[in-house]
């Protein structure tokens, strides 16, 4: 009876906190609120027997992907009253779609009954007297080790892929450009001067060392390479 | 088992899906909550294997709800590192501005 009454109450508040995060005016509410569903499904799971789902929800939810989409959320500076232009054109045809879909999903649910062998099909029957962490693991490596090999290089492949493609190259780091070390020659840097004896520097014209022309070029075209608009300021240097 | 029915299960993850895409429609401008109707979506999903699986005593829905988890978190990261550089490009993160490969 606690049990039926606590799922009444996360269910509702699943379904309210859903309906706030797609109809909130702010993304960042809609994040929280975001968040505040996956807490009251994680609850809903632990009320169905599933602690382990519930706790790596939790975990990966709230911990990893709500963080992200809120640190997405503020770090681009979106004009958040712009966003909210379309709203009235498009909720006709999307409350069109939802009585639709809402109605086709009541006529399978209406006429839909467990099939009477289904218990005798069950491919990993829940023990009694072992938790849930255990069963999930003996299951997780043994039958189904490929899938989740398989679900640990879709992981990595999301990384690598995030990584490559948010990293720029800005040009503000200073890297070894091997190319324009090995093209340096001695006659490009060093001049050699017969000087007189008793003669100053300011005599000879070598008062101010001559400037490495190939590195500067070389530098330059680094640069501009990087930040093709500024090629124009680039020429003053 | 369960505390409640599978019908009542079925009909809040009935819900949730109908509220993430409803999310999708109502919210063409802003591709951040896009996604978050997306998560709502397979939200939905392990919810319904979730159920399946305590109704019937059977932990396979289980892993596959951890599966779809795994999908979605990834997902989710590569979906947003889109949204970031699309943002980087053109400055806002409208879905009508993404129209730069049409013919």
């Amino acid at each position: 009876m606690i049990a039926a009454l606590a799922f009444y109450a996360f269910a509702a508040v699943l379904l309210a906190s859903a309906a706030m995060v797609v109809s909130s005016r702010n993304p960042v509410h809609s994040v929280l609120f975001l968040i505040l569903a996956f807490f009251n499904a994680s609850a809903l799971f632990v009320l169905a027997g599933a602690e382990f789902l519930a706790m790596t929800l939790v975990i990966v939810y709230v911990g990893a992907v709500a963080v992200l989409f809120l640190f997405v959320v503020m770090m681009l500076d979106i004009n958040f009253v712009q966003l909210r232009e379309g709203f009235q054109r498009y909720l006709p045809v999307g409350l069109a779609v939802v009585v639709v879909l809402l109605a086709e999903l009541a006529m399978v649910l209406g006429g839909w009954k467990m099939a009477p062998e289904a218990m005798n099909l069950r491919f990993a029957p829940i023990a009694a007297n072992t938790s849930n962490t255990v069963q999930l693991g003996k299951l997780i490596y043994t039958d189904y080790i490929l899938i989740f090999q398989a679900s640990g290089m879709i992981l990595l492949v999301a990384m690598i892929g995030a990584i490559v493609l948010t990293l720029r190259d800005r040009g503000l780091t200073r890297k070894q450009n091997i190319n324009a070390q090995t093209r340096r020659t001695p006659a490009d840097t060093l001049v050699l001067v017969d000087a007189r004896s008793g003669a100053g520097i300011g005599e000879l014209g070598i008062y101010r060392p001559k400037a490495p022309e190939s590195v500067a070029a070389a530098h330059d075209e680094h640069h501009d390479a990087h930040h093709g608009d500024h090629s124009s300021a680039g020429g003053h240097h | 088992m369960l505390a409640v029915g599978l019908g009542h299960y079925l009909t809040v993850s009935a819900l949730l899906l109908v509220m993430g895409i409803f999310g999708i429609f109502l919210n063409r401008k802003n591709v951040i909550v896009i996604l978050m109707s997306v998560e709502l979506i397979l939200l939905a999903v392990n919810l319904n294997l979730v159920a399946f699986s305590a109704a019937l005593g059977d932990l396979a829905g289980q892993v596959l709800a951890m599966f779809v988890l795994t999908v979605a978190a990834a997902e989710a990261a590569i979906g947003l590192a889109i949204v970031v550089i699309y943002f980087r490009n053109r400055g806002s993160i409208e879905v009508e501005d993404v129209n730069m490969m049409k013919g």
